[in-house]
């Protein structure tokens, strides 16, 4: 275990910002910290570096409670949403700082230095003034500044914030080869799903200071722990059913629901990959036309509007849909091949009730 | 009512061409008389200075400078001005760090304080410490006890100058080290610094125009005190007699010549404070010019 | 630490206790005497010190000039600043270093320039003094130092305001049919008064404080060209504490009126800035 939260609560003045979050991260994992805006998983990132101190709970680095640490005993490598470079220094020096600190002999230092300018591609850059890099090389000057010390762990804070979205994409497969090659448990902040998703090996999701749940990307896709979850990490169909003679209904959809009592209401979800499209209106249960198909490079997303005027999102490649034959207008058949129930109405829908929701999660068939 | 707009030639303000800007004839009658009003209040009080200095010739400037007692001024001068900006440096940065970098109760009362010495007379502020120091006053009779000093000698002066420039360095300060925030000091408190050698490497480094901008307006004001300095110091001709207050002997003597060739001296200290000041300013404009135009090179992942 | 917002940065106890201490030996204690002396005396001795005949001609002649001064600088200022930001001429930009020449020059030197500009043989005074504008030894000897003296104030303030000010708000003004004599009154004016008032209050503050230059230029005659400061130097000379101890509390209270006022203005100021 890398680094350990128990119980970890931060209030505001009156603001509860962090709500009692326990997790943990092992050795050399790369972990997402996953949220919208103002969930807390900065606040989380700065209370483990050691720049706010949580009001209650513990925090443990390295087998270390660390929670009577400064910020600087901790040995943590923390690379800043603005990066903070030293607007005064040379990308040399900045990448200095932490090992003049600490004493390094020089021709140590010289050579650290010159193994993470190797490293990070930025060779022949060392005597430039931050404000004369772009924006990815400030990205890297920053990381290379963190990692020189050789910290314990490193902490990113939205470390792709900052740079624009062309680039963003060949900094985050970087990011991966780099920890790959360093092998430094690494914990960065985003609000960016698909980031999240592609980068890390496990992903912590909060939402209002709460820690929804923690798993790999493919877990939470797959077996969201709650509506939030679900919401959250990719497109899903939600709809609020009632049970009637054990089965959970909304206009012409049906769900087995044989555990759930009568007339209860409950919120299913299904994923748009879950829905089977045939332009045969026999081959599947309910019929529906397509209404509009959104061209998203290789992958298509559906409408579908069933006669009752319910909507269904669905998706699929290009070359199933040419395959098919679809059209927009088209009358169409479909199945759900997937679905769970993501709460039931008894309990309203705050993300903390839906959280607390104990049901076992309910995968199901279905025709 | 609406007829077509006249034109109406020579009536600037109706005949702009954008529309946002004023007619030729008003603009140039704007700066002609804002360039008549300059030229009395700004440029002949200076140039007069420095003719008056010379009138009666090189010689006669020398002649005057060379006094014993105009020596002694500018020593004085030099002395006051090299106690009172190292101390009001060190309030100023310290004050800056607990104002810009840290959030507390009474921060707008603190500020309000470190600016009211700017909104008391000096004369004023002279009273005061003859109040506090002289023989009548709180603490004079213990100091005369002890054969300690302050009113008519260095300490007294030292004490009213640093009261009267007791603002600048810090109200300099405190904005800029707002503008630059807190996260590169935080940066190197995660790489392990202390807080003093952040604030050597980091902090100190990047508001250092900042605070020579706050040193230059200090000194000079320090050099140039005459209303607190001259309330304490007793007007002792060679002993406490500052610059300033030398000219004001000098001219109550009718040593005319004299009394100008020392304020040609802070003339120039004055235009050298402007000198120094212009250049701070265009350096700060340049670098924010500089960092927009920053080259970008193509990136490499 | 709990509560409060915690932040990492050391030092706050030390230079936050040194800040407090420092201000407290170097400013508070010396007001706190004049405060103390002040005290001393009853309401009756203070009242009778600080009106006597002397004194009221001297508060008139200081606030009277003073706020004359106020006013030519907060027009002539406004007049400078606009010319300064819109207008491109040559010596722009000396002019515009030149407008901190009052604070950079030390007042007595001021004073020395100022009286022998206007003296009967001076290079304004051999123009002026025939038409019967004398400028040394007289009030408007004085006025001509304060307006000296507090020139940049309503420079200064302004220059910021009128650089930031939305171009496109005239720009507006100007296709909604606005003359430009229209559009200054109606939009650029009112935005500009808070920071005017502003530099206004400041340059009056400061005239009413200054001593050095007029020592020069006024001929400190009493009842007639002797300023409230320069009446305390005369209480100081003659030893009497208690008479100027209660000319200086008028002029420290109303220092702190004003403050109070700049404080409020600049609050309005501010408002404008959305």
């Amino acid at each position: 275990m890398s680094i350990a939260l128990r119980q970890v609560s931060k209030r505001f003045g009156g603001v509860a910002a962090v709500k009692e979050v326990s997790f943990t991260v092992n050795e050399g994992e790369l972990v997402a910290l996953l949220g919208p805006s103002g969930c807390g998983k900065t606040t989380v990132l700065r209370m483990i570096a050691g720049l706010e101190l949580p009001t209650a709970g513990d925090i443990w680095v390295r087998g270390q409670r660390v929670n009577d640490l400064s910020v600087r005993q901790r040995n943590i490598g923390f690379v800043f949403q603005s990066y903070a470079l030293f607007k005064n220094m040379t990308v040399f020096r900045n990448i200095a700082f932490g090992l003049k600190v600490k004493k390094w002999k020089p021709a140590d230092l010289r050579q650290r230095v010159t193994e993470m300018l190797q490293l990070f591609g930025l060779e022949g850059l060392e005597h430039r003034y931050p404000h004369q890099l772009s924006g990815g090389q400030r990205q890297r000057v920053a990381i290379a500044r963190a990692l020189a010390p050789k910290p314990g762990v490193l902490l990113l804070d939205e470390p792709f914030g900052a740079v624009d979205a062309k680039i963003r994409q060949e900094l985050r497969e970087w990011l991966v080869r780099l920890h790959h090659d360093l092998n430094v448990t690494t914990l960065f902040v985003t609000h960016d799903q698909e980031e999240a998703m592609e980068v890390a090996s496990r992903i912590v999701i909060f939402s209002g200071g709460r820690l929804e749940q923690m798993g790999t990307p493919r877990e939470v896709y797959e077996a969201p722990a709650n509506e939030f979850v679900a919401r959250f990490i990719g497109v899903m169909n939600v709809l609020e059913m009632e049970v009637r003679g054990g089965v959970a209904r909304l206009g012409e959809l049906e769900f087995p629901a044989p555990h759930h009592a009568e007339s209860q209401r409950l919120r299913v979800g299904f994923r748009p990959y879950a829905v089977q499209i045939s332009p045969d209106l026999e081959q599947y249960r309910y019929p529906a036309v397509l209404r509009h198909t959104f061209f998203l490079g290789i992958m298509l997303r559906l409408e579908l509007e069933l006669p009752s005027g319910l909507t269904v999102r669905a998706r699929m490649t290009k070359e199933e849909y040419a395959h098919l034959g679809l059209e927009d207008g088209r009358p169409v058949s479909f199945q759900i091949r997937q679905y769970r129930v993501l709460a039931t109405e008894t309990a309203p829908l705050t993300p903390e009730v839906a959280a607390s929701y104990a049901a076992p999660p309910t995968f199901g068939e279905h025709i | 009512m609406a007829g077509a707009p006249k034109y109406r030639p020579g009536l600037g303000l109706s005949a702009s061409r954008r529309g946002t800007e004023e007619g030729p004839w008003v603009k140039w009658s704007l700066v002609g008389a804002a360039l008549a009003f300059s030229a009395v209040f700004l440029v002949l009080p200076l140039v007069n200075v420095f003719v008056q200095a010379l009138s009666k010739g090189w010689g006669a400037y020398e002649a005057a400078l060379a006094d014993p007692d105009s020596w002694a001024a500018i020593r004085l001068t030099l002395v006051v001005a090299g106690l009172t900006v190292p101390l009001n440096l060190v309030f100023g940065v310290a004050a800056a760090w607990t104002i810009a970098k840290f959030d507390f109760r009474g921060k707008a009362v603190l500020v309000t304080l470190i600016d009211l010495p700017f909104s008391v007379s000096p004369v004023v502020a002279g009273l005061m410490l003859v109040l506090l120091f002289g023989l009548q006053g709180s603490l004079g009779p213990w100091l005369d006890a002890h054969d300690i000093h302050v009113l008519f000698a260095l300490p007294g002066m030292v004490l009213a100058t640093v009261f009267v420039t007791f603002p600048f360095v810090a109200r300099e300060l405190i904005p800029v080290m707002q503008a630059t925030g807190s996260e590169q000091e935080q940066a190197a408190l995660t790489l392990g610094a202390s807080g003093w050698q952040t604030f050597w490497h980091v902090t100190l480094p990047s508001v250092k125009w900042g605070l020579l901008y706050g040193l230059i307006l200090c000194n000079a004001r320090a050099m140039g005190e005459f209303g607190a300095v001259s309330v304490v110091s007793g007007h002792i001709s060679g002993l406490t007699d500052t610059m300033p207050l030398r000219v004001e002997t000098l001219y109550q003597e009718y040593a005319g010549t004299g009394a100008f060739a020392m304020a040609s001296l802070l003339a120039v200290l004055a235009l050298l404070t402007l000198a120094l000041k212009s250049w701070l300013e265009w350096r700060t404009q340049r670098g924010y010019a500089r960092a927009e135009r920053a080259p970008v090179s193509a990136p490499r992942p | 630490m709990d509560e409060k917002r915690f932040n990492p940065l050391p030092g706050f106890g030390l230079t936050m206790g040194y800040t407090v201490l420092y201000l407290g030996v170097i400013v508070l204690v010396p007001i706190g005497a004049l405060v103390l002396k002040a005290s001393a005396l009853t309401w009756g001795q203070l009242w009778e010190l600080a009106t006597n005949g002397r004194a009221l001609a001297a508060y008139r002649l200081t606030f009277g000039a003073s706020l004359v001064a106020a006013l030519i600088n907060a027009g002539c200022g406004a007049l400078l600043a606009w010319v300064l930001t819109r207008y491109e001429f040559p010596g722009r930009r000396w002019l515009d270093a030149l407008v901190d020449f009052p604070f950079a020059l030390p007042t007595a030197v001021a004073g020395l320039t100022l009286a022998n500009l206007f003296a009967a043989q001076g290079w304004l005074g051999r123009f002026l003094v025939p038409l019967g504008i004398a400028g040394a030894f007289t009030p408007l000897g004085v006025v001509i130092a304060l307006t000296f003296v507090g020139l940049p104030f309503v420079v200064r303030s302004l220059q910021p305001v009128l650089a930031n000010l939305e171009r496109e708000v005239e720009e507006a003004a100007a296709t909604l049919g606005a003359s430009r004599l229209r559009t200054f009154c109606a939009i650029i004016a009112p935005s500009l008064l808070p920071t005017v008032l502003t530099g206004f209050a400041l340059a009056f503050a400061r005239a009413v404080g200054e001593y050095g230059s007029i020592v020069f230029i006024s001929g400190n005659l009493p009842f007639k060209t002797e300023i409230a400061p320069y009446l305390i130097v005369i209480r100081l000379e003659e030893f009497d504490y208690a008479g100027a101890t209660a000319i200086a509390s008028v002029l420290l209270v109303l220092s702190f009126v004003i403050l109070g006022l700049v404080n409020a203005l600049e609050g309005w100021a501010n408002r404008w800035q959305g």
